[in-house]
């Protein structure tokens, strides 16, 4: 039989101004089950808490009712108390006298008819409260980083530097990723190889980080605290112990024409190639697509020309299995290439180049050695228009959002265009310049103002070869709208940022969502913004939406503080409001079909199959079971079991129809 | 019937929809008092069976009421909400049940205006509409498809009716 | 192969010779045209800038009559009555309000089972399918597939592959052993309808085109609308006045170019009604001397290409080209 005390509070004149208490109190006495009804003017004074205690003490109460102000408010005060009193916190609930009653009505019977409601209903729940405990889950201490660029290098970093082991996993040959390609970086313009090598370098060096490159991540399971990763590492052909990285085995390379990846295209490389000079780890590659021993089975050179005997032809990709408790997904962006814009062309035109092309040409390590030379014949340009928003915040092209970076680095590109070529013209067409940042709109300004970059608002509409230059052709929506045509040497398309074309795989085998253009999704847009909504999984960078280097910082640094978080206890404590599967006795063992509906409608994969298996090994049945350290507790599940096999512990099916009952 | 005040069952989430109505209390905005409010983690918990619950316990009408499209603190726990509730109230046209008395609403934890005028334009319209007799005769008496329970008995398992349910709108 | 044939108005006035070359090759193409009983005007290109229901009821009533007719598939040679019948067709799919609707208002049945096809659909078929085989003489000519604004877009409706650059006509011509040169305006606007009202934007819209393709060699343009044809052939006068240039290049229909090609004569591909004159008894090195009885005052640039064949006969000096046309 329960036996539930009712504690009234006044809230000074709060409550009791509209509501009659007394009359409240008297009338929970009435209600079956209430053995103990008080009302008190304070009672989330110390006082009033007392009274809360001793009451459970002397009355052996098995529930507590506090009709006071809103749960979102005090229920941590009042369960408090009660598990001070020796009794389980969760048998305590709230009734909201003050928020959903007192203040929102006048002076009357009604108000306090509702207020005795308000109590009752909430008797009804706690009569049916199961007292709950904490679940406890072990953290493995090691996060893995998904992604060498400069995210997941600063978020390494953080982690590491704080004492904590990292795992570092990137599929390119080297880390680096795209900022290595930059030439300068706005609004300071300072080399950006020289801000990040030192760091990568680091990476490389520090006791905490186990760096595996050209590796990839195959397989993620488990929960937060206990991930098992499976990373394949591919076959590089070299044996990275025996190689110096002298670069004898490049230099032999027969075949030199390979567009070079790092060079986006514009510059050259060997088929047994380094990505670039400062590439960490400096071991190189074999690239088995072109290579001609594995092509016709046949050359050698590289070995032959090796001094540490360090090539391995036969070398098979490798699969290593870690555990890890956090993971951090950074793995970047890709651009558009020209191909994707028939109106200029289909990328046919050698002279229509991309943004990320335009920073290899600017950049002192690139092709040209920093002399900006157009692709086609190496004349330095005359004339160069920039074109922003290309792609990015075209419906019409299915990229609705803005790149982000553009405005900024088209401005930078005709800035650097400008400083080398000091008599050459730079045209930008654009569609709103959106600098927002510190020293943003002042870096635009200068290029407009100091170095005459000429800023045309408009769009370009074609792009077409005449006479070895390109027409582009746009339109000038400010003086009277008019259409202009203007003759270029070349032409530099600010292409819109994307997702990596396998993010959507990614996405998949890490079980976190993605949005419609598959930029990983973030639990919650303002905040949980470095979250995913799979707990113990955290996102940094561009994977997540475009956004520039001083933001990736920001956010790797953020995800590293979460994780680091997570990891300052050795086990994880999380309140009991979660889902359970029903088990009973033998032959049913539980009422659950297996239909797996649930699992379906878990936005955090916490739905686990389980086998119930005979003595013998055989197989009876395949249940539900929910992940205690994964569920959040929403109930989604409970509404949608066919079988009602599902419920959820604090919102229990049972729990909720008595509420009702009670009305 | 002038005197007739109608009661209302509204099955809210913490997270949007109660934290609205808490601020609706600090601004110390007054509305209908017939609502009485389930607080449930997400509207995502909802199983429409307790509706019907609600309307054979004799609630004249009911509100249930979330967080906005995309807000959902549990990423999409009211997307299944709605989801359901399309399929739902098709099942309850087909029945024959008054879908006027039903009002689904997104509140945000900053709309607490919001929820006082959600209150008292169905209080109003539930005024019009009279009490919900009809609900508790049709599917109580004659289809037997709840057990009404008075105060002071101890309500049965719903599973019975709540497997009805989740046939039909899976 | 048995197809519906819409021609639409311009097939049966300015552009006689592109019905009549249609005709003439169909048979040798074996395909048989079935022109829709009580056909009207597609609307172009006034309706649909002025009243929606309009722009979608006249063409519904073609295609609906057509389906009365039984045909699964309708040619519609012109490119605005083309793209009228076939945005009609898609709108009044996509949503069944709006097709209730119209059906009330055409008073017909429209169930969209025609399909609407472009020449380029047409011989594109015949030319994945024996063309080659048929052709007499080839045409052996550097030629401008000029598709104008209508034929290729919107992409999702006429499903090209390259609506910016496309290929169709290009890969069509080829067959009958021409040459298509790769140029910039294969999609650019001629100027269309204000071929009457704005002569002077026509002739510098048309203008980039034809000089586009003569200063990269074209010795003819092939073209696959009424509209296009009229502003590049019948306005060439205004266009070199306003370019200051004499252009000799002709405009042809691709049915023109296939017909000469499997052997029909001038006259009854219907050559003889265009204003630029079309001389291809012999096939002149590009560059060569334009016909020294310039239709055009202005001085004459050098290096432009001219004509396919330094002899032959004159424009008509006097009357204007229309009467001429008419002929």
């Amino acid at each position: 039989m329960p036996r539930i005390g009712v504690f009234i509070c006044h809230c000074g004149e709060n409550i009791a101004g509209t509501v009659d208490c007394a009359a409240v109190t008297q009338a929970a006495a009435q209600i079956p089950g209430v053995v103990h009804s008080v009302d008190y003017k304070y009672m989330c004074s110390d006082p009033g808490q007392n009274q809360i205690k001793e009451a459970i003490k002397e009355k052996r109460l098995t529930g507590v009712v506090v009709a006071a102000c809103s749960p979102r408010m005090h229920e941590p005060t009042f369960r408090r108390a009660c598990a001070e009193a020796g009794l389980n916190p969760f048998l305590c609930e709230m009734a909201n006298l003050r928020e959903h009653c007192s203040w929102v009505h006048e002076k009357n019977g009604h108000t306090t008819s509702k207020a005795i409601d308000l109590v009752r209903i909430l008797v009804e729940k706690v009569k049916r409260n199961r007292p709950l405990f904490p679940i406890n889950v072990p953290v493995t201490k090691t996060a893995l980083v998904i992604g060498g660029g400069i995210a997941g290098i600063q978020a390494a970093l953080d982690i590491a530097n704080a004492g904590q082991k990292v795992v570092l996993v990137e599929r390119e040959p080297s880390i680096g990723g795209h900022m290595a390609q930059l030439s300068e970086t706005f609004p300071t313009l300072d080399c950006s190889q020289c801000i990040l090598t030192p760091r990568m370098v680091e990476v490389a060096q520090h006791p905490n980080i186990t760096l595996h490159t050209y590796a990839e991540l195959e397989r993620l399971d488990g929960f937060i605290g206990n991930f098992r990763a499976v990373i394949r590492k591919k076959a590089r052909c070299i044996d990275e112990k025996t190689c110096t990285g002298c670069g004898a085995c490049i230099q032999k390379c027969a075949l030199k024409k390979i567009p070079s990846e790092f060079n986006a295209g514009l510059g050259l490389r060997t088929a047994i190639y380094v990505p670039f000079p400062q590439a960490v780890p400096n071991k190189p590659v074999i690239d088995r697509d072109h290579c001609t021993f594995f092509q016709t089975g046949r050359c050698k050179l590289c070995e032959r020309a090796c001094p540490t005997k360090a090539i391995r032809f036969d070398q098979q990709d490798e699969f290593i299995e870690i555990n890890v408790g956090a993971v951090v997904a950074a793995t970047g962006y890709e651009v558009k290439g020209t191909d994707f814009f028939p109106e200029y062309g289909y990328g046919e035109q050698k002279d229509i180049i991309t943004g990320l092309q335009f920073e290899r040409l600017a950049s002192a390590s690139g092709p040209t050695q920093g002399v900006i030379k157009r692709p086609s014949d190496g004349k330095v340009p005359d004339t160069i228009v920039f074109v922003a928003c290309a792609g990015s915040r075209d419906p019409a092209k299915g990229i609705a959002y803005c790149s982000k970076i553009c405005c900024m680095y088209t401005a930078k590109h005709a800035m650097l265009y400008k400083h080398k070529v000091h008599a050459g013209k730079a045209y930008v067409f654009y569609m709103d310049i959106r600098a927002g940042g510190k020293m943003y709109e002042e870096f635009v300004r200068r290029a407009i103002e100091e170095d005459e970059v000429h800023y045309v608002r408009g769009r370009v509409s074609r792009i077409y070869p005449r006479d070895g230059q390109l027409v582009v052709k746009g339109v000038d929506t400010l003086l009277n709208s008019r259409p202009v045509e203007i003759e270029a040497d070349m032409v530099v398309l600010a292409t819109a940022m994307v997702a990596q074309p396998d993010a959507e795989s990614l996405a998949q085998k890490m079980k976190v969502s993605y949005d419609q253009y598959h930029f990983l999704a973030e639990a919650h847009p303002k905040l949980r913004p470095v979250e995913m909504n799979t707990a113990g999984i955290f996102v940094a960078g561009a994977c997540q939406a475009p956004k520039d280097i001083p933001e990736t910082v920001a956010q790797a640094s953020a995800a590293a503080a979460k994780v680091l978080g997570l990891f300052s206890r050795d086990e994880l404590s999380r309140e009991p409001v979660v889902a359970v599967v029903n088990r009973c006795a033998p032959p049913e063992f539980s009422t659950c079909v297996g239909c797996f509906l649930c699992e379906s409608a878990c936005a955090y994969q916490a739905i686990e199959h389980e086998d119930i298996k005979t003595r013998d090994g055989k197989l009876i049945k395949t249940v539900a079971r929910v992940n205690q350290g994964v569920c959040q507790g929403c109930g989604t599940c409970v509404a949608l079991c066919r079988s009602k096999s599902i419920d959820l512990q604090g919102f229990s099916n049972e729990q909720i129809f008595a509420e009702l009952v009670a009305l | 019937m002038p005197d007739f005040e109608p009661r209302i069952v509204a099955f809210v989430c913490n997270w949007c929809t109660y934290a609205g109505a808490d601020l609706t209390g600090t601004s110390r905005i007054k509305y209908a008092h017939n609502v009485r409010m389930i607080r449930l983690p997400c509207t995502g918990r909802i199983d429409f069976m307790l509706l019907l619950q609600a309307f054979g316990q004799g609630a004249d009408g009911i509100i249930v009421s979330g967080c906005h499209p995309g807000d959902c603190h549990y990423t999409s726990g009211n997307f299944h909400a709605r989801r359901r509730w399309m399929l739902f109230r098709r099942l309850l046209d087909f029945m024959g049940v008054d879908l006027r008395r039903v009002t689904f609403a997104w509140v945000s934890a900053a709309e607490g205006a919001k929820w006082a005028e959600i209150v008292n334009t169905a209080a109003a319209d539930l005024r019009k509409l009279g009490p919900y007799d009809d609900f508790p005769k049709r599917f109580v008496e004659k289809v037997g498809l709840f057990t009404v329970h008075r105060e002071g008995e101890a309500p049965a398992e719903p599973n019975v009716a709540a497997r009805t349910q989740s046939a039909e709108v899976a | 192969m048995k197809i519906g044939f819409f021609p639409g108005c311009s097939l049966e006035g300015s552009s006689r010779e592109y019905n009549e070359s249609l005709h003439a090759i169909a048979p040798l193409l074996g395909v048989e045209l079935t022109e829709v009983p009580d056909w009207n005007c597609c609307g172009a290109s006034a309706a649909h800038s002025l009243n929606h229901k309009l722009a979608l009821a006249l063409p519904a009533r073609s295609l609906a009559l057509a389906e009365k007719s039984g045909l699964d598939e309708l040619l519609v040679p012109c490119s605005a009555c083309y793209s009228r019948l076939a945005i009609t067709r898609h709108e009044l799919l996509e949503n069944d309000a709006l097709r209730s609707e119209i059906t009330k208002i055409i008073e017909l049945p429209f169930t969209g089972r025609t399909k609407v096809l472009s020449v380029l659909d047409v011989f594109g078929r015949c030319a994945s399918n024996g063309l080659k085989d048929k052709v007499r003489t080839p045409f052996g000519q550097k030629v401008a597939c000029y598709y104008g604004c209508y034929l290729t877009r919107p992409e999702k409706i006429t499903t090209c592959a390259r609506p910016e650059d496309p290929r169709e006509m290009d890969d069509i011509v080829k067959v009958v052993g021409a040459e298509p040169i790769n140029w910039a305006f294969k999609v650019e606007c001629c100027g269309a309808g204000f071929s009457v009202s704005r002569l002077d934007t026509v002739a510098e819209l048309s203008g980039r085109i034809v000089h586009d393709a003569a200063a990269r060699g074209a010795q003819a343009i092939v073209v696959a609308c009424p509209m296009c044809h009229t502003n590049l052939d019948l306005r060439r006068d205004s266009i070199e006045r306003t370019r200051q240039q004499k252009y000799a290049l002709p405009v042809l229909y691709i049915s023109q170019v296939i017909g000469l090609a499997l052997g029909l004569g001038e006259r009854q591909l219907g050559l003889h009604r265009h204003h630029v004159p079309v001389r291809l008894g012999s096939v002149a090195p590009a560059n060569s001397v334009a016909p020294a009885n310039s239709r055009c005052p202005t001085p004459v640039a050098a290096d432009v290409p001219a004509a396919l064949g330094s002899a032959g006969a004159s424009p008509s000096p006097g009357g204007s080209p229309a009467q001429e046309k008419e002929a």
